[in-house]
């Protein structure tokens, strides 16, 4: 069993939802984010995301599009990546670890070495944003061998028929994007994302998570109550660059954040 | 009705892309998933509307007289003999309203959002040109425009920004990354991705998701289809070479399109060389790139060995894009369109020449098309005939010379 699957047949079986933060690597540094990812298993983390820096991020907002450039001016590249998760393996080796990011770098490693190098360092997963079912026939191949799920998105934008196309190459879980819009944008609308989520769920067994515009502990138990995930990125993203300069501080503030979002999902 | 939508038959060059938008291993939709939708739609639109004789008509009126078509062939008959080679002829997109190929683009995608109900207009510019051109049509049928604009080249161009404003619409600076073009066309998705619903997103050049490539390209066949046209009439025949600048290549692929199936006739697409290709300081995919992923495309991309866009360089805002629309990158591999270069001190050269010599000051993008003439027209019988499009005008870079002579204008 992967350890998505198992990861997720666990918090059904307890009844509780799945919190899922993001960070970017590199992101104050490699060490540093290692540390944080520690940390965060430790908060109640049930999945890492870790977002693989890029150049031109499309769909970010400007909190982790800035992330990204810091990674990038540290020269955080694919294999220092690798590296990280490698690192944090050997102290965890049962939280899953998704990489999050853009389809380019994949593209320049060639996507059977980038799956090959991906699965010897222990990740579990991959969401990659601009490589929708239509385009990503090369990469599932690729990374089917090596058990590494591709998670795919369903938006506000996902017509009926396209959801059923994504939930047939969908493993993992599914990620539901609350709005239309960047990551970190403001405006969450509960009801239509419960509305969506529900027209997902009546399609697939996978567990949905949702992202996007998740800020504080009352959001994620607004949109908790109506997913099994929820995944938090700018707000968590933004605590980092606060505290660059004092890591120590900076871990103490990410481990009470998300130990309050842990407290919220959990008293649902 | 422009030929990529008529013809069905797979032997020719020109019933590209495939229904999903590749041409060949390029092109495509990479985008997030909130915009499959809106760009289905889209598609659905742009094949309807370029087969409803309505709105061909609507089309082509505007393009007679709101856009002054069609543009001259001329005969650059001193230049020429100057050069000692080739007949060359210039097709004088440079004297289009708004002085470059760009509004023919900007006035069929207005009317396509006019007829989806679409009341906002977003755009990205480096140099600006394109940004006016869509201000234009915006002011023309009555709609709000946005265009994102890099910081940088917000300070390199105030004259197009000036103009952009005085036409109603606001130019929003983008501040991140290399604060220049590629920047522009990011923060322009993420204005589309957000506002999905009642804006209409007009790409200036022929890259991004499909339908863009193909549409931009269908916008502009209208150049090669006119010059084919007149050569015929002027000469008798098809030119032996035609020629044109390359940034994301949609001045090139509107003179080019007609003509690929006519295997007599050489194509050579310029691209951006910068300071040199050896010094990495250029913006030339084409020559000195590879393949990648980039603003919803698969195409030849300026990029580290990590997939990471290099910034690029030319003194041409207009060329100064890491990528080249797909079709190019097609061309290029099944070797019907020879892709060269120009550096930033030869198109200067052919800047000067054209405008001492036959009265014409062309823009610095075409100039790249222009210096490649000059090399290549000399090689060439007297009785060749060569089409270089003169994708647009040169008063928007009289700045950037003059500063460059250390004269301040």
């Amino acid at each position: 069993m992967s350890r998505i699957e198992a990861c997720f047949n666990a918090i059904k079986e307890q009844n509780k939802k799945a919190l899922i933060p993001f960070i970017t690597a590199g992101d104050p540094s490699t060490d540093i984010s290692l540390d944080l990812m520690h940390e965060l298993a430790a908060a109640g983390a049930d999945i890492i995301e870790l977002g693989i820096p890029f150049s031109d991020p499309m769909a970010d907002g400007p909190v982790i599009q800035r992330a990204s450039e810091r990674a990038l001016l540290k020269g955080t590249n694919s294999d220092d990546v690798f590296d990280i998760v490698k690192e944090f393996r050997k102290r965890n080796d049962t939280t899953p670890i998704v990489l999050m990011g853009y389809l380019n770098p994949i593209e320049v490693m060639g996507y059977t070495k980038f799956a090959e190098k991906a699965a010897n360092a222990g990740v579990d997963g991959l969401i990659i944003v601009d490589s929708p079912p239509e385009e990503s026939e090369e990469l599932l191949t690729a990374l089917k061998p090596y058990g590494i799920d591709q998670i795919f998105l369903i938006s506000p934008t996902t017509r009926d028929e396209r959801i059923d196309k994504i939930c047939e190459v969908a493993s993992g879980f599914l990620y539901y994007v609350s709005l239309k819009g960047v990551t970190g944008s403001k405006q969450l609308d509960v009801d239509a994302v419960s509305k969506k989520v529900n027209q997902i769920r009546s399609k697939t067994s996978l567990a949905i998570g949702v992202g996007f515009g998740i800020k504080d502990a009352h959001t994620a138990e607004a949109v908790g109550r109506v997913s099994d995930a929820v995944v938090v990125g700018s707000a968590l993203v933004e605590r980092i660059a606060e505290h660059a300069e004092d890591s120590e501080k900076m871990k103490k503030e990410i481990s009470s954040f998300i130990g309050s979002l842990r407290n919220a999902l959990d008293s649902l | 009705m422009p030929e990529a939508i008529k013809n069905t038959n797979t032997e020719s060059l020109k019933s590209m892309p495939d229904e999903r938008g590749h041409f060949g291993p390029y092109g495509g939709r990479f985008v997030s998933e909130t915009l499959m939708g809106p760009l289905e739609e889209l598609e659905e639109a742009y094949k309807k509307y370029l087969n409803d004789p309505e709105f061909m008509a609507e089309y082509e009126y505007e393009l007679k007289h709101y856009v002054g078509r069609p543009s001259p062939l001329y005969h650059a008959k001193r230049w020429s003999e100057e050069l000692g080679g080739a007949q060359i002829y210039l097709k004088r997109e440079d004297l289009n309203h708004t002085g470059a190929h760009k509004v023919n683009n900007t006035v069929g995608q207005a009317l396509l959002a006019k007829r989806m109900g679409k009341r906002r207009i977003i755009a990205e510019t480096g140099a600006g040109q394109h940004g006016v051109a869509t201000a234009t049509v915006a002011a023309r049928y009555g709609m709000e425009c946005i265009v994102y604009m890099g910081a940088e080249d917000i300070k390199r161009q105030a004259i197009n920004v000036y103009r952009m404003k005085l036409l109603g619409a606001t130019v929003i600076p983008v501040e991140a990354g290399s604060k220049t073009l590629k920047d522009a066309l990011n923060e322009a998705m993420r204005d589309w991705v957000t506002n999905v619903d009642d804006t209409f997103y007009i790409i200036g050049t022929v890259a991004g998701p499909h339908p863009y490539p193909a549409m931009v390209r269908d916008f502009n066949a209208i150049v090669g289809r006119e010059a084919r046209e007149q050569c015929q009439e002027q000469t008798g025949r098809l030119p032996d070479s035609i020629i044109a600048c390359i940034g994301g290549g949609s001045n090139a692929i509107g003179l080019f399109h007609t003509f690929l199936d006519d295997k007599e006739v050489a194509i050579y697409g310029v691209e951006a060389a910068g300071d040199g290709i050896e010094t990495g300081r250029h913006a030339a995919p084409l020559n000195a790139g590879q393949v990648g992923v980039l603003h919803g495309n698969r195409t030849y991309l300026v990029e580290d060995s990590y997939g990471q866009i290099i910034e690029t360089h030319s003194i041409s805002a207009g060329l100064d894009y890491p990528g080249v629309g797909p079709e190019h990158a097609w061309l290029k591999d099944i070797g019907r369109v020879k892709y060269v270069s120009a550096t930033d001190d030869e198109a200067l050269k052919a800047f000067h020449d054209l405008t001492l010599i036959e009265g014409i000051i062309p823009a610095l993008e075409s100039s790249h098309a222009l210096a490649y003439t000059s090399k290549l027209a000399p090689e060439m019988d007297k009785d060749a005939i060569i089409i270089t499009n003169l994708s647009g005008r040169g008063d928007k870079d009289i700045h950037t010379v003059a500063s460059l002579e250390g004269i301040t204008v």
